[in-house]
């Protein structure tokens, strides 16, 4: 997986309106023609796509990201809110990135973990594919 | 051989720094204004028209807008700690005007007071310049209730607070020391407005949380301009304690650092969970 990846490709679209359009128009197109493309996973290929918001924020991109991206969706507020938590709930805590510090389950869960602001784009990769348990409460 | 020579960094008598404030710029505050209970947020928008009266009675000739700036022209391919805008105009809001509430505008810039600024912050500080920026709501906010007919020449500041590692918060405090040095050389009348915080979790699950007694405390600290109280946090306290959105304290303290000392007050604050922030109007009396 590449959340840099994700994320830029993200953030291309959401301050791009010739970006937006061809989007609106073509997504797979749109999202083939990026050019880290190939640094993308099929799955995460498909969340940009369908769009699914929260196997995206599973996945760790940031929600000043992501909100945007669900705002072009025309996805309300509130269900953009819950769609993030359906999305912890199927997949599991947040991967990597700046959420996976915590998990949103408390602090105590990341003390051992001090080095997340250490990484570049937000990656802490608090690693709970590797242990599951640190973001538990 | 004729030497390359910099233009004079000084044109006139210096004026100093003629305002420093803070206030809040959750893009819910003008995207979901119709949400928040109504007299609470009467309130809140009358304290941010006293900020605008404020900084029009200071005589500014144009605004510096420090701002936590959201992936909007900055990203991890390329992240400066520091960066100002160097142009004559800056287009906003990137964002959907229905979603944020704000139609598209063109707010006036002025390259070559922004060169000056510039110039004189990286005598001490390394900070990017940008010819071109995109307003997002960390500016675009604030400057709809501050500058509503968007005809005040802005100068658009941001510190990393999204992109780890972040701006060391002893960095931002040289960088406000740099931007009061800045102001003050400059004939141009300054006023300096920090955007963002303090706790909040923006755009996560966690929206609408905040944390009140963290909140207050941290403006105890403002208030005081207790540079050492307010250097006294720890990045993974502060997401514990508020948020990632707490890392835009940055922008406070840079406020801070360019007050030199002056005392502040809090002329609102209040949590409105809609806007998914503790709502913030605060200055330092510059007189």
């Amino acid at each position: 997986m590449s959340l840099y990846a994700v994320q830029k490709f993200l953030y291309q679209l959401n301050r791009t309106p010739d970006l937006q359009g061809r989007y609106r128009v073509d997504r797979t197109g749109a999202v083939a023609g990026f050019d880290r493309a190939d640094d993308l996973t099929v799955d995460e290929v498909d969340a940009l796509v369908a769009p699914d918001i929260g196997y995206l924020f599973h996945l760790g991109v940031n929600g000043q990201i992501l909100m945007h991206f669900a705002a072009l969706h025309g996805i309300e507020w509130a269900d953009y809110l819950q769609q993030m938590r359906d999305g912890i709930a199927t997949h599991g805590p947040v991967r990597e990135g700046v959420y996976a510090m915590i998990g949103y389950d408390g602090v105590d869960a990341h003390r051992g973990q001090p080095d997340f602001l250490a990484g570049s784009d937000g990656a802490c990769n608090a690693g709970s594919d590797a242990s599951g348990t640190e973001t538990g409460s | 051989m004729q030497a390359l020579t910099l233009p004079a960094l000084r044109r006139g008598p210096d004026v100093p720094l003629v305002y420093a404030g803070v206030c809040s710029h959750a893009p819910g505050i003008t995207g979901r204004a119709d949400q928040a209970e109504p007299g609470v947020r009467a309130a809140f928008v009358e304290a941010l028209d006293g900020m605008r009266t404020a900084i029009e009675a200071s005589g500014a000739d144009a605004i510096l807008v420090v701002a936590a700036e959201h992936f909007a022209n900055f990203f991890m391919d390329n992240m400066p700690p520091f960066a100002m805008g160097m142009a004559d105009h800056y287009d906003g809001p990137i964002e959907d005007p229905d979603w944020l509430g704000i139609p598209k505008f063109r707010a006036p810039g002025d390259r070559d007071l922004s060169r000056r600024l510039v110039s004189e912050v990286m005598q001490t500080v390394d900070v990017a310049y940008a010819e071109e920026w995109l307003f997002d709501h960390g500016i675009a906010v604030p400057l709809s209730f501050l500058t509503p007919r968007f005809d005040l020449p802005v100068v658009p500041v941001n510190v990393n607070c999204q992109g780890p590692p972040l701006t060391p918060l002893h960095r931002a405090w040289a960088f406000g020391e740099a931007l009061r040095r800045a102001a003050d050389a400059v004939p141009e009348h300054i006023a300096l407005v920090g955007t963002g915080g303090i706790s909040h979790w923006p755009a996560t699950p966690d929206s609408g949380k905040i944390n009140e007694p963290w909140d207050r405390d941290f403006l105890d600290r403002w208030c005081r301009n207790d540079r050492d109280a307010l250097l006294d946090y720890d990045d993974l306290e502060v997401y514990a304690d508020a948020g990632q959105g707490g890392f835009e304290i940055r922008t406070f303290l840079t406020v801070s650092a360019a007050a030199a000392g002056a005392p502040g007050t809090v002329h609102f604050y209040a949590p409105i969970p809609i806007f998914a922030v503790g709502c913030t109007v605060a200055d330092y009396s510059m007189a």
